[in-house]
């Protein structure tokens, strides 16, 4: 591909030097800039374009199954992605209430741009941090060691640790039909000699496909022909530090609409297909099996005669309008066609056709799970550099990236999430130690421990470490403390308590089916019954001294309610602990091993897991090269030691 | 991660060779070994004891309330013990089928029947043994884990690994639509799984394996013996047969106290294999009256049985009352025992290899007691090497990793179910249904998580 570029500069000059330069301003840059200069780090962030700071060119909505989860876990550590939608939603909806709390997740659309402008802000006010607009052509590496970065304008900025998240404008190339250019996403200029650096440094590079689908004119679709989706009612946000009475009334929040395809759209899908770029072999990346076009539905699922699309507001001050569901690379008449068969949508115009960007993926098995680069020392990535989709999978790669520079811009020990203490902990596990094939994204189902992660219980989990990395104030850790300690305490009271037989409970237990009360219950275990909630329960026993506000009633009840399988889920961790706790020293030299599976042995060397668990997760590697592997590390330390 | 975890398990095995003494030693090694003892012991609290102590008590079985044994049991605390892990060792009365038993209660409280050199894997894995004899560690562990996973996958019978993928599958299916429940709420094609959908398949995969179950024999035969029927015309030597049998092994004599049938039982070792000998007063009352052989008897007799031994005499034709034996025992397990060898041969054996198709043929002579070795290893062959056929269906559980991994598997279900009705979100309990694939996934050798990422992707037409 010809290079957009008419010249070089013929010169570079020295900028200032930073502890830590992050490059992209994209939801995972955005993150790592403010965690490495919250931590005291100067930090620059240089990024193509800064009216583009957080921008987000597929749809406009944050959060959802294990991704809301992630924003929170963002938010325990102190990061900005909860505060940000918190500040910019045009709707709350909180996703599987019908469900267990492990699964419940919330869900925001955002005014993206609002979202953007509100990030851009927050960086600008950041008194350690530079934002600066820029392209990153190349890394200053010497002996391994990555010094800075060199930028199109010729700038030299050195630092003591460097942070990648090129998103898809590494090597970007934007398809539509027969249409093929070099740009990044939503026609912004692409970064096209980054990735050829990082090839020469000696990395593994794969090329990865995503799309978005076209946006609407809003002032031409009939929304009487579709259904309405509002937002909730009661207030839920993403930061622990929101309040609810700052919560937008549902007659400010704007609905989504939902509208399926049919058999004409598939038709006419059909009847284009020779010039899908799809289906033609133009498209080389590898696109995720979650999130297909709608040309890839069609073909994979000839059966099904409709989609679901949601059309979803891109923001407050504007009628353009997100089609979920219609993601597509078909030409632009052809979408035009494909939007004009769709109940509701007959007559509406097109504003932007949709389309498919293919980019360069840095294969993240090159990757610690401090997300710095087994490569290049100092050199961190994250985002869709490594292969992941989604602004929140991107973002909390960014927040453990950018902690993790800062660590090392003050020569301290890396940070790391387990796979038991974070979603943010098993993508990025999954990632070093399993890799990808498509672009990855959170599920709940990728997490083992889902009942210990989850959304309610991100505070929990996380605050206590936010802190310790100085993220989270003083003044907000103490805050979390005392909620803590409260719902601790009034967990054991309840465990202290009796329920007393009377005419009322024995009313509610057999309206329930159940028979009356002989002796009384302990409060606790009287919560359990699952028509018991904590107000029910509070009926029947004296109140606490204190009454607890609804954050603290919820952790109240889940962990009393849930206690048996919580405790299940906390075996299974304690097993897989001691498992972690078994280290593969760095410089283990798997050639001398003898008597590992072929396969097992090519994946350990290509990967290098840090522990015997995280070995044990490769797929190729069983229980009898664990062994074989335990044994020669354990021969190594007895030789230490004598 | 259900197989790599497994290296911190408490383990348990029988310690002494099999069959054989008076006694017999159960070894548990792991964090947990002296709760999982306690568990069915009656004595003193063994988590209370001293280390290095040997306490006298009784093995019950909770479940039941019945006394086992009465045995001594040795507690023995880390670091310093063979493993380096907490040892409990339980003394019993030897026999194979108390100890087996003990070892049955010991499996179901909470340890895991241990591979073929793991306590030795242990000493090696926590430092105990040093590094002069690490190189022959190395190689003993090599062979043996090499061995296990082998056996665990390639030996295993091509029809239950079928049938267990079929399970799996099934599960998997109600997995993967839980989960894009969860994962994409809003998504409308895929019917919600409800706790009556989820209840209605973990009862039906519960049920399944409990047939499953029912077939294992090894299991079952550990737990009660191998019922063994001695058939065959009067004065053949069947008793003799049997008086042999049972002066072999002079540990094992049970009365089945408290029976209202006249069918007494007894038990017998036969290099490990415990037959449970069914209607040996029959064969004595029919011998020692020389009474006209009652074929009602005999049908009862070889119905409840697993194995057949029938008796012919060879210095007889056969007779029409053999032929009659011959047709009974047809779908039976099935050794043909030729008695009396030292007199001239008259039987047609020709006849007699139609008649009987594959089962095997032996001569003996009981008087002289040559050729009851052969019977003997014929015996130990069918149990341990092809597992005696189940005539109601050709897939048998034998191996007794599958049969503890079925048991939990189906505990697992019943946790499913006993959730559901306690009225636990379906997403929680289904926890308990994917601890179930994982441990079915262990038997077939498949843990993979990415299976379920798979069928979810293949199966729904997801995403935005």
């Amino acid at each position: 591909m010809k290079s957009l570029r008419v010249s070089d500069v013929k010169q570079t000059y020295r900028g200032q030097d930073f502890d830590v330069v992050v490059v992209g301003a994209g939801h995972a840059g955005s993150e790592a800039a403010l965690a490495a200069a919250r931590m005291g780090n100067k930090t620059l962030l240089i990024t193509i374009n800064l009216d583009m700071v957080a921008f987000m060119p597929c749809n406009p909505s944050i959060g959802g199954p294990a991704k809301g989860t992630v924003v929170r876990e963002i938010d325990a550590l102190g990061g900005e992605m909860g505060k940000n939608i918190d500040k910019t939603y045009v709707q709350m909806r909180m996703l599987n209430t019908g469900k267990g709390p492990a699964v419940q997740a919330l869900r925001a659309q955002a005014d993206k741009h609002a979202y953007h402008s509100e990030m851009k802000k927050t960086i600008e006010d950041e008194p350690n941090l530079t934002l600066r607009q820029g392209i990153v052509d190349s890394l200053i590496v010497e002996d391994g060691e990555c010094k800075g970065v060199i930028t199109n304008t010729g700038a030299r900025y050195y630092a003591k640790a460097v942070v990648i998240c090129a998103g898809t404008a590494a090597r970007g190339k934007i398809i539509i039909g027969e249409l093929m250019y070099a740009s990044g996403p939503n026609n912004s200029q692409p970064a096209e000699k980054l990735s050829e650096n990082l090839a020469e440094l000696g990395f593994d590079l794969e090329r990865f496909k995503t799309g978005t689908p076209p946006r609407v004119d809003g002032t031409t679709i009939n929304y009487s022909e579709t259904e309405e989706q509002p937002g909730d009612e009661k207030p839920n946000h993403f930061s622990y530090e929101s309040k609810d009475e700052d919560y937008l009334a549902l007659k400010n929040q704007l609905s989504c609409w939902l509208t399926y395809t049919n058999e004409k759209t598939h038709e006419i899908i059909r009847e284009n297909l020779d010039r899908a770029p799809m289906f033609t072999g133009v498209i080389e990346g590898v696109g995720p099996r979650y999130c297909p076009s709608i040309e890839d539905k069609i073909v994979r699922f000839a059966d099904k005669n409709r989609h679901q699309l949601f059309l979803e507001p891109e923001g407050r001050n504007t009628e353009e309008w997100y089609v979920q569901g219609l993601s597509t690379s078909m030409p632009e008449e052809v979408q035009q066609q494909v939007i004009r068969s769709i109940q509701g949508l007959e007559n509406a115009e097109m504003m932007r056709p949709g389309y498919a960007i293919e980019y360069d993926v840095v294969a993240p098995y090159q990757l610690k799970p401090t997300l710095e680069t087994k490569v290049v020392k100092n050199l961190f990535t994250a985002g869709q550099t490594n292969g992941t989709s989604g602004y929140e999978e991107a973002a909390g790669q960014g927040i453990i990236a950018g902690i993790n520079a800062g660590l090392r811009a003050q020569g301290k020990p890396g940070f790391t999430l387990k796979r038991d203490e974070a979603y943010i902990g098993v993508m990025i596990d999954d990632l070093v130690t399993k890799g990808t094939n498509e672009p990855y994204r959170l599920l709940t189902s990728r997490a083992e421990y889902r009942l210990l992660l989850r959304n309610d219980n991100a505070d929990m989990r996380l605050t206590e470490k936010g802190h310790e990395l100085g993220l989270i104030s003083d003044e907000r850790y103490d805050a979390f403390l005392a909620k803590k300690e409260r719902v601790l305490a009034e967990i054991d009271r309840l465990d202290h308590v009796r329920v007393n037989p009377s005419a009322a409970v024995d009313e509610l237990v057999t309206a329930h089916g159940d028979k009356p009360l002989k002796d009384g219950a302990v409060a606790s275990v009287f919560l359990r019954r699952p028509y018991v909630d904590y107000q029910t329960l509070l009926q029947f026993i004296p109140a606490p001294d204190q009454p607890l506000g609804r954050h603290e009633i919820e952790q109240v009840e889940i962990q009393t309610k849930y206690a048996g399988y919580i405790a299940k889920a906390q075996a299974n961790v304690e097993k897989m602990k001691k498992m972690e706790a078994k280290k593969i020293p760095a410089n283990i030299d798997y050639d001398a091993i003898d008597g590992i599976a072929t396969e097992a042995h090519q994946k350990l060397k290509k990967i290098q897991p840090e522990t015997i668990a995280q070995a044990g997760r490769i797929s190729g590697v069983n229980p009898a090269d664990l062994a074989i592997l335990s044994v020669y590390i354990q021969q190594g330390k007895i030789a230490k030691v004598q | 991660m259900v197989l790599t975890t497994t290296d911190f398990d408490t383990i348990a095995a029988i310690s002494t060779p099999p069959g054989e003494g008076g006694i017999s030693i159960i070894r548990i090694s792991g964090d947990d070994a002296v709760e999982v003892a306690q568990r069915l012991y009656r004595g003193k609290n063994l988590t209370k004891v001293d280390t290095n102590t040997i306490n006298y008590g009784h093995i019950v079985d909770s479940q039941t309330g019945d006394d086992i044994d009465e045995v001594m049991v040795s507690v023995m605390r880390a670091p310093k013990t063979y493993t380096k892990e907490n040892i409990v060792e339980i003394n019993c009365h030897g026999g194979i089928v108390a100890t087996n038993r003990i070892l049955q209660l010991v499996l179901s409280n909470g340890a895991r029947l241990a591979e073929p050199g793991e306590f030795t894997k242990r000493a090696f894995l926590n430092g105990r043994i040093d590094l002069s004899q690490s190189e022959a560690v190395m190689d003993l562990i090599e062979a043996k884990t090499d061995r296990s996973m082998k056996v665990a996958i390639s030996q295993l019978d091509g029809n239950l690994s079928h049938l267990i993928r079929n399970l799996r599958q099934d599960i998997l299916d109600v997995l993967a639509q839980v989960e894009v429940n969860i994962d994409y709420p809003e998504y409308d094609d895929v019917e919600t799984m409800t706790s009556r959908l989820l209840r209605e398949k973990a009862i039906k995969v519960h049920g399944q394996i409990d047939e499953l179950l029912q077939t294992a024999k090894q299991g079952k035969i550990l737990r009660d013996g191998l019922a063994t029927s001695i058939i065959g015309r009067p004065n053949v030597g069947k008793s003799s047969l049997l008086n042999h049998l049972i002066h072999e092994d002079k540990a094992i004599v049970t009365d089945v106290p408290g029976t209202t049938r006249d069918v007494l039982e007894e038990y017998v070792n036969v290099r490990g294999v415990p037959l449970k000998l069914i209607d040996t007063a029959g064969i004595r009352d029919t011998e020692d009256k020389v009474e006209k052989i009652g074929v009602d008897r005999s049908k009862k007799a070889i119905d409840s049985s697993d194995l057949v031994l029938l008796v012919l005499n060879v210095s007889e034709p056969l007779t029409d009352e053999d032929r009659t034996l011959i047709n009974l025992t047809a779908a039976k397990q099935r050794i043909v025992v030729l008695n009396k060898t030292d007199l001239t041969p008259k039987i047609d054996l020709v006849e007699l290899r139609q008649l009987v198709g594959t089962s095997p043929i032996i001569s003996t002579s009981a008087i002289q007691a040559s050729g009851l070795e052969d019977l003997e290893e014929i015996i130990a062959h069918m149990f341990f090497n092809e597992g005696i056929e189940n005539s109601q269906n050709d897939v048998v559980v034998t191996n007794a990793r599958h049969i503890g991994l079925l048991n939990q598997a189906n505990q697992s279900l019943k946790a499913v179910v006993d959730g559901l009705e306690s009225g636990l979100p379906v997403d929680l309990v289904q926890i308990d249904m994917t601890h179930c694939w994982d441990l079915l996934g262990e038997i077939t050798g498949d843990s993979y998580q990415d299976e379920l990422l798979d069928q979810l992707f293949s199966q729904f037409c997801l995403g935005k």
